[in-house]
């Protein structure tokens, strides 16, 4: 739909009523993947290797198998060969092959008659280790005589004579860098270092599986996106995905984490030999965090070149990420396209480097590889504008993107709201709060593409005249209620009149997870074109019932009305009455979609933060955070702004304390909540937002997706903060206590 | 003829160049087109890109329409969180 045809003035869109799975979730009623249970169910444990990097010499499963209630044990040799790619590394890190490849990584899962047993059993598997020399560090798996984590693991583009550990290089840019770099006044690099993070979702990966010798099977399991786990668990057991059907949890949290897979085949594979019983399996913290997908950690260089009425004339990246062992899971080319995303710099160089590390497989965290980039981008530019004495919000005026823009990574931006999230910040109260000593303000932007995806929704009239739309992306943060006051807004029925589903495998084509912050997007755009059906077909049935030509119907306020006067006299037919009678006007009536859906808008953001740093302990307090973010049309104002003040409880967790800390022997140092220090309520303040709308061109309502964006920001917006505050500027994260005193103290 | 920009580590399997025409009326066809004129794009393409048209990323929808004049962009493919 044209921009010009989005108008404003909604009944539903922009209220913000209750979400609908409300009351299941504060009473205890919502069911969480761990809340299954099946008759006759067998619960599993898994033997994760203690070692970083070892060559599996023998398993022994005897004293296992001979344990009063063990029902079975699977290990690589259960799995099918002849993979390759992707599927390969999926089955690799469910059940280690030749080699264990980094600490944590499963080996073996046995079935038992009790979570307790099973625990037992898996101390009683016997695994013998030849253990290998190992490397954790980015820039140490980089050097030609790091150890080999997967020989031949380089794919087509990476340059002869790199080190075994490159996986992937990629190089993008425009313009002549060195001509660009000539024509500033000020030019300067420096080198940046993230650590990996996980996603923190409070819920753990959890599910059971049941599957018969005849490989027809089924799943219920805590994801992000059921089709991705029937296609990857079918793909791993060498089974037809068609035979397999699965259901989705209620998710606690998953941020990306859950739009893979880690130990989910299992279930189904010792269901399988434990003569089709169902089994549960469920992983502790301490599972979750050794070997559920953390993100990478990177190391960058960043050279950038000023004028010194603040006008950027080149800019040059060097980003090197590890993504564990495999292939493919590094985010380093979405780092790459996000790192200028948010600038119009003529001369451009990007150069990304994929690198394997004996760490978990990453996997997706919200605007994957984004905050990463911005950390170091961001951070660059804000000590430009401190040494040339500029606004940092000005400078982003002056350098920003908008409609008709080229990106940085190629095409040209079609409508935008970076620049008016710049505004909207500058203008906020928060900009203009004086500070005191030890105290800073510290500004940056980020930016996410959104996405589309594989997208399948049905909507069906009720007798009652209510709505049930049944969709596919399982609902993470409000997005039953979005599509709900949605549809109450496209049909003209309360709220309360729709009832959203979230459905298994079997009821529905194939949707995508919920990932790339689409499902209000996408799921939205297609309940919006099966609701025209549904609408279409009311119509049809209100016009055999007045006896005139279908195309003199429209619908509008939950009702059929002639079209015009020459249409005849009729009172309106409401969506109740036609609903009633639908049994005996030609049966009943619903809608769908289904599509690959474009028009993704961007979504662009500015975060202000006001720190004050202790200078005897380097604590580091958040006085005051805004976010300002353009959600194009926020349909559920409460839940977009949850999700604005979420990336930004999350971004201050990474930005200050979370890390993962390895040991010289390779092992995770902290896999609980206790030594991985998240953010609690105390760290935190009042999060304030300002939600900007430039509708997206690409949705009937003008949606673009929020929850991804918001994490990008904070990362360089309280570097930026703690130097303004102690004039010591942080280019390693976490900035946590130690690492700021030790800053303050070299500054001298 | 549609004008497609590459980026520029792919130049090598186009003897250099970063912008190539190909003779295409859809997505799909671009792809196919830029496999059959440059063999070296195939690993790349078949690996998985996200293709841009007129701004706008259309990731999975080979259908999708493509003029003469469009602004055709190929770029590594996204994936979200």
């Amino acid at each position: 739909m044209a921009k010009d045809e989005i108008t404003k003035g909604y009944t539903w869109i922009g209220t913000t009523p209750d979400r609908p799975d409300g009351l299941d979730k504060v009473t205890g009623r919502a069911r969480y993947g761990a809340d299954f249970s099946l008759p006759n169910m067998l619960h599993g444990a898994v033997v994760r290797s203690p070692h970083a990097h070892a060559r599996i010499v023998k398993i022994d499963a005897t004293k296992a198998l001979a344990l009063t209630g063990v029902k079975a044990v699977v290990t690589r040799a259960d799995l099918p060969t002849g993979l390759t790619g992707e599927d390969l590394y999926l089955q690799e890190n469910t059940l280690a092959g030749e080699k264990a490849l980094y600490d944590g990584h499963a080996v073996a899962a046995v079935a038992a008659t009790t979570a307790l047993i099973a625990q037992d059993a898996a101390k009683l598997i016997e695994v013998e280790y030849e253990v290998l020399p190992h490397v954790t560090d980015v820039d140490e798996a980089m050097k030609p005589d790091a150890p080999v984590i997967l020989p031949g693991c380089a794919d087509h583009s990476v340059p002869e004579g790199s080190a075994p550990n490159v996986a992937r290089y990629i190089d993008f840019g425009r313009g002549d860098l060195d001509a660009g770099f000539a024509e500033a006044d000020v030019v300067r690099s420096a080198h940046y270092t993230t650590e990996a993070t996980h996603q923190g979702y409070i819920e753990p990966h959890a599910a059971v599986g049941q599957m018969g010798a005849d490989g027809k099977g089924e799943m219920w399991v805590c994801t992000q996106g059921q089709w991705y786990i029937r296609k990857m668990c079918s793909a791993v057991l060498g089974t037809d995905p068609a035979q397999l059907r699965v259901t989705p949890s209620e998710i606690g949290g998953g941020f990306g984490g859950k739009t893979t897979i880690f130990m989910e085949p299992l279930p189904l594979a010792l269901s399988k030999k434990a003569g089709g019983r169902p089994v549960k399996m469920v992983m502790t913290r301490a599972e979750v965090l050794r070997a559920t997908g953390p993100t990478a950690s990177a190391s960058m260089d960043v050279k950038m070149g000023m004028k010194k009425d603040g006008t950027i004339t080149a800019a040059r990246v060097d980003f090197r990420m590890q993504g564990g062992p495999f292939p493919g899971a590094s985010p380093v080319g979405e780092a790459l396209s996000c790192a200028f995303a948010c600038y119009d710099i003529p001369n451009l160089g990007h150069h990304g480097w994929e690198v394997l590390a004996n760490r978990p497989k990453c996997a997706a965290y919200r605007a994957p590889g984004s905050p990463m980039a911005a950390y170091a981008v961001e951070s660059m530019v804000d000590e430009l504008c401190r040494e040339l004495g500029l606004d940092p919000i000005e400078v982003r005026l002056k350098n920003g993107v908008k409609e008709g823009t080229r990106a940085s990574f190629g095409p040209k931006y079609k409508r935008i709201g970076l620049v008016e999230t710049l505004e909207a910040a500058k203008a906020h109260p928060n900009y203009a709060v004086e500070l005191g000593p030890n105290q800073g303000r510290g500004v940056a932007s980020g930016f996410w593409f959104n996405h589309g995806g594989e997208t399948s929704v049905s909507m069906a009239i009720t007798e009652d005249g209510t709505a049930q739309v049944s969709v596919g992306t399982p609902d993470i943060g409000g997005s039953r209620a979005s599509i709900a006051l949605m549809a109450a807004e496209t049909l003209g029925i309360p709220y309360e009149n729709v009832r959203v589903n979230i459905v298994e495998t079997g009821a529905l084509g194939v949707n995508e997870p919920t990932h790339g912050s689409r499902a209000t997007f996408a799921s939205g755009k297609a309940m919006w074109e099966a609701a025209q059906g549904a609408i279409k077909e009311m119509c049809k049935r209100a016009a055999q019932k007045w006896d005139i030509d279908p195309e003199a119907v429209t619908w509008k306020d939950g009702a059929a009305h002639p079209a015009g006067e020459n249409a005849g006299k009729f009172e309106p037919m409401t969506i109740k009455e036609i609903a009633a009678e639908m049994g005996k006007t030609g049966g009943p009536i619903s809608g769908h979609h289904e599509s690959t859906p474009s028009g993704a808008g961007p979504s662009f953001g500015t975060h202000v933060v006001d720190v004050e740093v202790d200078p005897e302990t380097g604590h580091t307090k958040v006085l005051r955070y805004l976010v300002v973010q353009d959600a194009g049309t926020a349909i559920h104002p409460a839940y977009v702004e949850g999700q604005y003040q979420g990336g930004a409880a999350q971004g201050i967790g990474w930005a200050l304390n979370e890390a993962y800390i390895y040991g010289q022997d390779g092992r995770l140092q902290n896999p609980i909540f206790l030594d991985y220090r998240m953010p609690v309520a105390s760290d935190l303040p009042m999060i304030d937002t300002v939600i900007v709308e430039v509708p997206n061109p690409g949705h009937p309502f003008g949606v673009r997706g929020v929850g991804e964006t918001g994490i990008t920001p904070p990362l360089p917006a309280l570097a930026n903060a703690i130097h303004a505050a102690t004039g010591a500027r942080l280019r390693k994260l976490p900035m946590n206590p130690p690492a700021v005193l030790a800053a303050i103290r070299a500054k001298g | 003829m549609v004008e497609v920009n590459l980026w520029s580590g792919l130049r090598k399997f186009t003897d250099g160049a970063e912008v190539v025409e190909v003779e295409a009326k859809t997505v799909g066809q671009v792809l196919d087109a830029l496999i059959e004129a440059h063999p070296g794009l195939g690993p790349v393409i078949e690996a998985g890109v996200s293709v841009a048209v007129d701004g706008e990323v259309v990731t999975g929808g080979r259908q999708m329409p493509v003029a003469p004049d469009s602004e055709v962009f190929l770029m590594q493919q996204i994936k979200g969180g």
